[in-house]
């Protein structure tokens, strides 16, 4: 969940901002939304925001729709980069995660307690991911990766049909 | 010899993990072996430019950052090349994530070496002896087999050195090493499910695999020999000491490649070198040519 105190109309304008890859989801439900201060004397926000991975090419687009946002309320908008602590799935509000299954990806689970260590058996099978659709838990991982560096692509073996699968990190 | 691929109790996990004691084997190779192979090596320990001032380890970040940034460009080739749909998808999502490890190195590398170059100069206006990455990622695309052992060994010690950066001295190195060490190990488990896959597959998909780990061995030992920088970068607790890394990272392969019933090759007759002085192999001229001819061809554009 992220930690964003919505006290501004600006402020509550900019959490609500989708994500332009998953634009069922806002950035603030997705977690990505770390900070947002208002200064309402000298009209300026400073909003902080974290990348779900390295290299997402949405994050371009997300500063430039705050800035945007931000610009058509009458405030100057600094948007900072923060990488550390690093995203992990488990900032996904339940809103989020409710949004994401209406809209037929199947939400992230838990992310696995650290690595296991010592000698680790590699399989070809994957953890469960039920069917956002059918809510069958017989489902198999068709790709390790997805349409975005953000989801696996799985198969529902009961009502066939593809899915996406928020990838648990 | 020992294998430079297996733990031997005579590794002293000090130096680089294997010497060639015969003459390097003909070829192609032999020549750019024997060339890497003059000592010392020119431009060893030269930061790329300006003062190091405070923060002097920008050689070493660098060398980071252009292992990623090369082998972003070289799975990036497999775009429409790989041998189903999803695959093209996998490879170029890792290449992502490895061009943002770059990005995120490369802003911060020109703010610590007096340079004040930005991401594209670092990426688009270097010619090849400024490259600081090993050989190991400039090689050419191989077949699939070929890609799977780079990937294999590449990303194992990648997650073996984010491991030890997460915990960096720096902030900033810490921060890009603790959100890349979660792609990493994605990418990990991806190569390793190929490997035993093909592996432990048919015996046509087994063969071109076990060959694909002899291939590629040549090229490993660079990842873990002590250069300069990087013993000034541990040195100041910055940075991890390659040859730290070694045992790790292999045990972390022979697990798969144990599974896949395959076996870690005996050592190479020869071995790659020079990469983190900017001497590199034949393929990384036409790399380059290739990753920067339109942004030297119109300086200055954007879009």
């Amino acid at each position: 969940m992220t930690t964003v105190a919505v006290e501004s109309a600006v402020a509550e304008t900019i959490s609500r901002i989708p994500d332009p890859e998953v634009p069922v989801i806002s950035i603030s439900d997705l977690g990505i939304l770390r900070a947002v201060e208002v200064d309402e004397q000298a009209h300026t926000v400073a909003v902080t925001i974290t990348p779900t991975y390295s290299g997402c090419p949405a994050m371009e687009a997300i500063a430039s729709r705050i800035v945007f946002e931000a610009d058509r309320m009458g405030y100057a908008a600094d948007v900072r980069t923060q990488l550390s602590p690093a995203w992990t799935t488990d900032w996904m509000s339940d809103e989020g995660r409710a949004a994401l299954l209406r809209f037929g990806i199947a939400p992230p689970g838990a992310v696995p307690a650290g690595e296991p260590h010592g000698p680790v058996a590699v399989t070809l099978s994957r953890h469960v991911v039920a069917c956002p659709r059918c809510g069958s838990a017989d489902t198999t991982e068709i790709a390790h990766f997805g349409s975005t560096a953000c989801k696996a692509l799985r198969r529902c073996n009961a009502c066939l049909e593809p899915f996406d699968e928020f990838k648990a990190i | 010899m020992s294998t430079p691929a297996t733990p031997t109790p005579t590794d002293t996990g000090t130096t680089s993990v294997t010497e060639p004691v015969t003459e390097p084997v003909t070829g192609a190779a032999a020549s750019a072996s024997e060339s890497a192979q003059r000592e010392p090596l020119p431009g060893a320990a030269e930061n790329t430019g300006g003062d190091p001032g405070a923060k002097p380890y920008g050689a070493y970040l660098l060398g980071l950052a252009d292992d990623a940034m090369v082998y972003a460009q070289r799975l990036g080739e497999w775009m429409t090349n790989a041998p189903q749909i999803e695959e093209d998808m996998a490879l170029g999502n890792i290449a992502l994530d490895l061009l943002g490890q770059a990005r995120g190195l490369y802003p911060y590398i020109g703010s610590i070496d007096g340079t004040g170059r930005g991401e594209d100069d670092y990426a688009m206006q270097r010619d090849e002896r400024e490259w600081r990455n090993v050989h190991l990622v400039e090689q050419e695309r191989g077949d699939f087999a070929d890609e799977m052992a780079r990937l294999l060994w590449f990303s194992a010690y990648q997650v073996e050195l984010h491991t030890g950066l997460s915990g960096s001295g720096d902030d900033v190195v810490a921060g890009v090493a603790g959100k890349a060490l979660k792609e990493v190990r994605y990418h990990l488990d991806h190569a390793s499910l190929w490997v035993v896959r093909l592996g432990d597959g048919t015996g046509e998909s087994h063969r071109r695999m076990q060959a694909a780990l002899e291939r590629v061995l040549p090229h490993l030992p660079e990842l873990f020999d002590d250069d300069e920088a990087s013993v000034l970068a541990a040195g100041l607790e910055v940075g991890v000491l390659p040859s730290t890394l070694h045992d790790a990272v292999v045990a972390r392969v022979a697990r798969v490649v144990e599974q896949a019933t395959l076996r870690l090759p005996d050592g190479s007759r020869w071995r790659s070198r020079g990469g983190r002085a900017g001497i590199h192999s034949r393929p990384m001229g036409s790399l380059l040519a290739e990753m920067q001819h339109i942004a030297r061809s119109h300086p200055g554009a954007t879009w």
